[in-house]
């Protein structure tokens, strides 16, 4: 596996911002996820839970739920405005005022007509969906007190609505209140508190379910308005509820972290009598549960924890594969961190603001595995914020560190570092191409004289960049006229190429000294999570959301020997079933034959020299081989090396001095700056 | 009166009650539970045990109301047979003969006519396999069938009868076998199984430990090793089945129970908190702490009325369904014993360790235990691994007037023990603490015996620190007076040597202490050392004076022989080689009792010192080796004139076995003593059996008997008609009030039964005209009164103590006298 001088770096402060609410697009099969921060990563279910976009977030957005209507997703927040978005270009279409102060739920109708959001003012105000925009319909009958949580029958003829202490049903076409279900308030001290109706589903059976503050699940029915069942679930706060599509489970989550599952039994085996048992409890997460979603296969659950967990059902799964396991998604499946390789620089990304490292040094020499003796410090050189409410959502530094650009939603800003021994300073490009003026992916090549950016239809900008000039040299585009975003770059050591992936799975090679497009990669059916050019044989090494692996052949135009034998072999199990995507690849120049991945729990060095492993061989070998005697080695080793000395890993990268560096972001440091959850009684304390 | 079998080994007393799950009847006011060879009813409001059903022959592994008929209990036991029996009279209706060992009885109402029972599987030769068979019970009208007509429902179950479970209406059946879960429907005759993973990441241990079906619903609760409680539902389906979880219990869950209307769920485990779940809101739970031992069944009556849980340390707690403590039933807690088994002669109790740190007072002739007494008085702790003080000696002087015990803590290096004597408060008439001496010894305390003698008051010990020390009970003026104090009196030691044993000779004056190899006998009176004897070498074991004819010898055993010294002649007398590991001397006779260990299990021989031929012999009394022995005195001595068994007449033989039984021989005599006794307490079934019953019954009896009496003599009794014996009274208070006819129509009646008849009336006078006549036969009449008295005596057998007062003749001729008296007068003045 080779011997490296790791930099193991724990200064990158990265801390994701809490899940506010979920969205579910039954027909694609993503989910949307609004974060606090206001920003909207899209997931794809069918793909390993691959995090495809990310729109990024604003000052202020406060983002409280999101619906889906059709292909269209819409986000209401405090700010009392909704949104649409621009799903292609990852940005907000348009913002319209509600007019009713803060909006606190959203909620579209199954016919795809109607969007009703629930305001401060106690309104339920409801939109008409149009082609292109929304447009304001009426107000239901006005209520005291706000709105917090709507749900619509699976008819649209009503809608029920949770509110402060009780609950009501609309009928949608006189917008007269039906009934008036009131919920009673916590025993005890919260006998003085509000009950909050934080959750309703409305079931097409007329069933009502709500969830309170209270703690309690209540069935009710809506023909007489009365509560059939109450089921108190924690002391807390019941946060939200969600209904698996054919009506027979209801996900509850709740303040302690915990996710209640309801299902619809027959109490006697074998009647016709169903009634709603509490059944299962997850528990995944440490912090409030804000929102659930109950797919039918799988339990999806974020909350104030930061995490994305979704939680197979495998009662409902029919065969088992390596897509059934529980995912706990940390980070996002985009790399936040760019590195000059030849200057020994780090840039992170922080939605705000940009902060620039400086490796420290070490000339010691130990022993595999000791800690070496630091000459030099890491040091933060600089600490760029960003101007303007929008966040960034791309950055990169030029591998010789003299340049740094980002990009937000709104505008494209191109630094120019000055580094002479102690003093740092930047200046800003002034006098960039017209065409820069918003970008998804920047990448720059490897002599860092030319700038990528990647703009709207998958086309990829090219900048040519020197001390006085930027000159905009042309635009590439596919042929295939996708007009998703591009979402990865790679440019080749040696100038000649440029690789582009974008969310249609699609990837382009482009010839950078013709400044025409090369060829197109076959379109597999899972997307692409990193990929990168070999400096020497110019292959392009993919990998995708699924865990395989694909070396294409630039020159010739197809894929290698290789990669047919891993196709051919297939890839071991154990690595088909890990749970999280590969989010860099690097080569190794001093050996040509060596890859590096990683993942967020593991970086691995495929040795393409070596036999691949079938299923019988053990895959985690490393400390098996190391046991061995020297002459046994070769038999037992396989082209998959594995390393899990690291901790959650964000980055890995072999710089130009052999050294590697691997940016750890532990998740117990995530955790110590989360605010500390409710309490709860545990066991011998 | 002939013995032709002779002497058999039984089970007579202190079995475990919480073997298996009892049962409650169906009006809350029995409770049945299988223990030993027997089954036991005890009355639910008095705790007391009302029938004892004997019959089986081994263990009683299972006890189940017969569900067509709720006055009648099956039982199964070891011995492989299935009995059924009507506990409201005590008599054995049915034996089922079934022919192997069966484990666990199961019935359920939709199964009319058959029983479910767990055997051990047949044809398995590697590990121990059961399966569980419904057994069809042939409708013959014969005492005893035998039960052939069988299938196999479930095979490899587990043998605990909590893993297995009926469902709802008996459609299912439920079993679950380590991680396994198998669910058989009986309609459709098909099993579902469902598995868990051994283990998680957090460190869960999901195998299953016990299995309870909810009575109304489709729904398994499954209590699992690590204290999780699953409830499952969906069960019919195989991949969408679903449960969900609750947890509250620290350790496993050891008993699972719905009550009958499934509302509550009753949980239980080693925390001895019953824990009632809630069905409906399943956060909600109500506790019941501080239960005692670890909780192992659980029970609920068929109204719900009535919870019960049996505990580890032999009890059974009745509970009312308000979560409320209603009646306790101890048995002998049999935990780690160190004391001997020492008789208390006062109340002819047997005292042995019982709760930690406690000393239990266990009555054998009535099968219970009177009470518990704090030695330690220390909170115990229930924890593993913490080392607390446990009560290791226990010695009763021969009144019954001091106690003696020595309590230990620590191993070698760090010991702490106490030696603590308690004086017998005559006021009180309970034991209390006298004296605490916390230094008494440097090392462990090995032996102490009080003195017999009824002069002085003293107790010697002797530790391991190479000393032995005489206490008296001081008597010394300095310290007040009311109160008197142990102290040291005399520090004996001999080379250096450890001593070992001690014992006083039967009337005090000689003290034997043997120190390893050597036997040091000294006076009592000056402590100076007398003789010293040890002639073939060797450890002494066991050290034993021989009692009223044989009270100069003494005895000592060695790992090679067993000795017996002439103390009159200061030599061996004589010596058998012979590993006795146990040597006891009943206090009431001349004889001891050797056990010895011979290939695996335990000989006994009991012999007179006066000659080294054994009076009798008993091989293979039990497995293993016999860990502790006692002679009881009996409560009224035995007339066996077989010589090989008049060691049994004055006296029982109790010992305690490896597994922790206790045993006894019996003679023939005794059990057709027991027979009897058992006719005799036959009783009307309205009244629950209490003391106070027995006590009302015997002058009821005894009414009778005089009734009877005057009968014979002649002399019609004066007295008017007891108003109870009328049967329209009884037949009013008897008959439930709504079947009752009016009370308008009841009045006259009743004021008619008061009234005396004239026929009646007229009957009396003629007896007072015969006075005379009576007179003359007045002879002849006291002769049949005799054999009358004589044929009571037999009757009353079983409690001679208590037998009607007899009268002198002088008494009796006045008794006569007043009754012969007219009191005519009184029925003229009724009747005007």
């Amino acid at each position: 596996m080779g011997e490296f001088k790791v930099h193991r770096v724990r200064f990158f402060d990265y801390m994701p911002s809490a899940i506010r609410a979920l969205a579910f697009q039954p027909q694609r099969e993503k989910i949307a996820v609004a974060r606090t921060s206001g920003s909207v990563e899209i997931f794809n279910c069918a793909d390993r839970f691959f995090q495809e976009k990310i729109i990024p977030g604003r000052e202020q957005a406060a983002t409280e739920a999101l619906a889906w209507v059709g292909d269209r997703l819409f986000s209401a927040g405090l700010n009392g405005v909704i949104s649409e978005y621009d799903l292609e270009n990852q940005k907000v279409k348009y913002t319209i005022d509600a007019f009713g102060g803060p909006i606190w739920t959203i909620a579209s109708n199954q016919q795809g007509t109607h969007l009703a959001v629930g305001c401060e003012d106690g309104t339920v105000k409801l939109f008409e969906v149009c082609e292109g925009k929304i447009q304001f319909e009426k107000n239901l009958a006005k209520q005291k007190g706000r709105i917090l949580s709507l749900s619509w029958h699976p008819s649209g003829s009503r809608i029920v609505a949770g509110m402060m202490d009780m609950i009501r049903v609309f009928n949608t076409e006189t917008g007269q209140s039906v009934h008036r279900l009131l919920v009673e308030r916590g025993i005890g001290a919260s006998r003085s508190v509000e009950c909050v109706v934080w959750g309703v589903v409305y079931l097409s059976d007329g069933t009502i379910i709500s969830g309170d503050s209270s703690g309690k699940v209540k069935i009710w029915d809506d023909l007489t308005g009365t509560l059939i069942k109450s089921h108190q679930v924690t002391k807390w706060d019941v946060l939200a509820l969600s209904v698996s599509q054919d009506e027979t489970s209801v996900v509850a989550g709740t303040s302690e972290g915990t996710v209640v599952q309801f299902q619809f039994l027959s109490v006697v085996l074998g009647q016709e009598d169903k009634e709603w048992v509490q059944t299962r409890i997850f528990k995944n997460h440490t912090h409030d549960v804000r929102t659930v979603l109950e797919l039918g296969t799988a339990v999806v659950s974020g909350g104030m924890d930061t995490q994305f967990v979704v939680r197979p059902l495998l009662d409902k799964i029919e065969e088992r594969g390596p897509e059934c396991v529980l995912r706990k998604i940390q980070f996002p499946h985009r790399s936040l961190v760019s590195c000059a390789k030849k200057a020994g620089l780090l840039l992170f990304q922080y939605p705000g603001h940009l902060e620039l490292w400086r490796l420290g040094e070490s000339d010691g020499h130990g022993a595999s595995g000791s800690v070496l003796p630091v000459k030099r410090k890491p040091e933060k050189l600089l600490h760029l914020k960003i101007k303007g409410e929008e966040h960034i959502c791309c950055s990169a530094v030029s591998p010789c560190g003299e340049w740094i650009a980002y990009s937000t939603v709104a505008s494209f800003r191109l630094y120019r570092l000055h580094c002479d021994n102690n003093n740092v300073s930047i200046t800003k490009v002034s006098k960039l191409p017209k065409v820069l003026s918003s970008a998804n992916q920047i990448c720059f090549s490897s002599d860092s004289s030319k700038l990528f950016a990647a703009s709207t239809c998958s086309s990829v900008h090219v900048v040519s960049l020197s001390q006085t000039v930027h000159k905009f040299v042309c635009t590439l585009k596919p042929k295939s006229g996708s007009v998703q975003a591009v979402h990865l770059l790679a440019a080749s050591e040696d100038g000649k190429w440029l690789a582009s992936a974008n969310s249609d799975r699609e990837v382009q090679i482009y010839n950078l000294t013709k400044m025409k497009l090369h060829s197109t990669v076959p379109v597999y059916n899972s997307g692409v999570t990193a990929m990168a050019i070999h400096p020497t044989t110019n292959n392009l090494f993919m990998v995708h959301a699924d865990q395989q692996v694909f070396e294409y052949s630039i020159e010739e135009k197809k894929y290698t020997d290789w990669s047919r034998q891993v196709q051919r072999n297939g890839l071991h199990y154990l690595w088909l079933a890990r749970d999280t995507p590969v989010t860099n690849v690097t080569f190794n120049p001093k050996n040509p034959t060596h890859i590096i991945l990683h993942d967020a729990y593991m970086f691995c060095i495929i040795d393409q020299t070596l036999p691949l492993p079938d299923s019988s061989s053990q895959f985690y070998n490393q400390l098996t081989l190391r046991s061995l005697p020297e002459k046994d080695r070769t038999k037992h080793s396989h082209a998959f090396k594995m390393c899990k000395t690291f901790k959650e890993l964000m980055f890995v990268e072999l710089m130009e001095d052999q050294s590697l560096v691997a940016v750890e972001r532990p998740l117990v440091e995530i955790a110590a700056q989360l605010p500390a959850p409710v309490r709860q009684k545990k066991f011998a304390t | 009166m002939v013995e032709q079998s002779g002497v058999r080994v039984v089970r007579c007393g202190g079995n475990k009650i919480n073997f298996r799950a009892p049962i409650i009847t169906k009006d809350c006011r029995f409770l049945i539970c299988g223990s030993g060879d027997s089954v036991k009813v005890f009355s639910t409001s008095t705790e007391e045990c009302v029938h004892v059903l004997e019959g089986h022959t081994d263990q009683v592994t299972g006890v189940a109301l017969n569900p067509a008929n709720h006055l009648q209990v099956y039982s199964c036991s070891a011995d492989g047979t299935v009995r059924l029996w009507d506990f409201i009279d005590g008599i054995l209706i049915k034996t089922f003969i079934f022919g192997y060992p069966i484990l666990s009885l199961y019935v359920s109402e939709k199964h009319a006519g058959v029983i479910f029972v767990i055997v051990a599987m047949e044809n398995q030769n590697k590990g121990e396999n059961f399966q569980l068979l419904a057994l069809h019970l042939p409708k013959v009208p014969d005492q005893e069938v035998e039960a052939k007509d069988m299938f196999a429902v479930l095979c490899d179950i587990s043998p605990n009868p909590g893993s297995t479970a009926f469902g709802q209406g008996g459609e299912y059946i439920a079993s679950a076998l380590g991680l396994r879960l198998n669910v058989y429907f009986f309609r459709k005759q098909k099993t579902y199984r469902f598995s868990l993973k051994a283990t998680d990441k957090k460190g869960a241990k999901n195998a299953f430990t016990c299995v309870a079906c909810h009575p109304k619903d489709d729904c398994i609760a499954t209590g699992h090793e690590d204290g999780k409680i699953r409830l499952w539902r969906n069960f019919n389906q195989k991949k969408e089945y679903t449960y969900s979880t609750q947890h509250w219990h620290h350790n496993a869950v050891s008993s699972l129970c719905f009550t009958p209307e499934g509302m509550h769920l009753l949980s239980g485990g080693v925390e001895s908190v019953l824990v009632q779940w809630h069905c409906e809101e399943v956060n909600k739970k109500d506790f019941l702490p501080r239960l005692g031992g670890a909780i192992s069944h659980i029970a609920v009556s068929s109204d719900g009325q009535m919870y019960c849980t049996s505990h580890s340390d032999n009890k059974i707690n009745i509970i009312h369904c308000s979560f409320k403590l209603s009646a306790v039933i101890q048995g002998l807690v049999k935990g780690n014993i160190w004391t001997d088994l020492v008789i208390d002669s006062r109340t002819k109790a047997l005292v042995m360790n019982g709760r930690p740190g406690h000393l239990q007072f266990y009555s054998l002739q009535q099968d219970k235990q009177l009470y518990s007494l704090d030695i330690v008085q220390q909170e115990y702790i229930y924890e593993e691994g913490l080392d607390q003080f446990e009560v290791m000696k226990a010695v009763f002087d021969v009144r019954g007037n001091w106690l003696a015990t020595v309590e230990e803590r620590g191993r070698d290096s760090d010991l702490e023990f106490a030696l603590k004597l308690w004086g017998f408060n005559e006021s009180a008439q309970s034991l209390e603490l006298n004296t605490t001496i916390t230094a008494a010894h440097q090392d462990r305390i090995t032996s102490m015996c009080f003195s017999p003698s009824t002069e002085t008051t003293m107790l010697v010990t002797a530790a391991k620190d190479g000393q032995f020390k005489v206490w008296l009970l001081g008597t010394d003026s300095e310290t007040q007076k009311e109160q008197a104090s142990w102290s040291c009196d005399f520090v004996g030691s001999y080379h250096g040597l450890q001593p070992t044993n001690c014992c006083f000779s039967s009337d005090g004056s000689l003290l034997a202490v043997s120190f390893e190899e050597v036997v040091t006998v000294w006076s009592s009176d000056t402590w100076g050392l007398l003789t010293t004897l040890c002639q073939p070498p060797g450890p002494i074991r066991e050290l034993c004076f021989g009692r009223l004819s044989c009270s100069k010898y003494l005895l000592a055993t060695t790992p090679k022989n067993l000795l017996c010294w002439n103390l009159l002649t200061c030599s061996l007398e004589w010596s058998t080689p012979m590993d006795v590991h146990l040597l006891r001397s009943d206090p009431l006779s001349d004889i001891i009792a050797a056990f010895c260990l011979h290939s695996k299990s335990s000989n006994l021989f009991v012999f007179r010192p006066s000659e080294p031929r054994p009076l009798f012999t008993q091989k293979a009394v039990c497995e293993g080796k016999v860990q502790r022995c006692v002679f009881a005195p009996r409560a009224e001595p035995l007339d066996s004139c077989d010589e090989r068994f008049q060691w049994l007449n004055r006296s029982r033989l109790y010992y305690l076995t490896e597994k922790m039984e206790l045993l006894s021989f019996s003679t023939q005599t005794e059990d057709e003593r027991i027979l009897k006794s058992r006719k005799q307490l036959l009783v009307d079934d309205s009244v629950a059996v209490t003391p106070f019953y027995l006590l009302l019954g015997k002058h009821r009896r005894q009414q009778e008997e005089e009734d009877k009496l005057n009968f014979m003599t002649n002399k019609v009794s004066e007295r008017t008609q007891h108003p109870q014996a009328s049967v329209a009274v009884k037949e009013l208070l008897h008959t439930p009030a709504h079947v009752l006819p009016a009370a308008s129509f009841l009045c006259s009646m009743f004021v008619n039964s008061l009234l005396i008849s004239n026929t009646e009336s007229r009957e009396e006078k003629q007896p007072s005209e015969k006075d005379e006549d009576s007179d003359k036969e007045e002879d002849d009449s006291e002769e049949e009164m005799e054999t009358g008295d004589g044929q009571q005596e037999i009757r009353t057998q079983g409690s001679v103590e208590e037998a009607p007062p007899k009268l002198s003749k002088a008494e009796e001729k006045e008794l006569r006298r007043v009754r012969k008296t007219d009191f005519s007068w009184v029925t003229s003045l009724s009747s005007s």
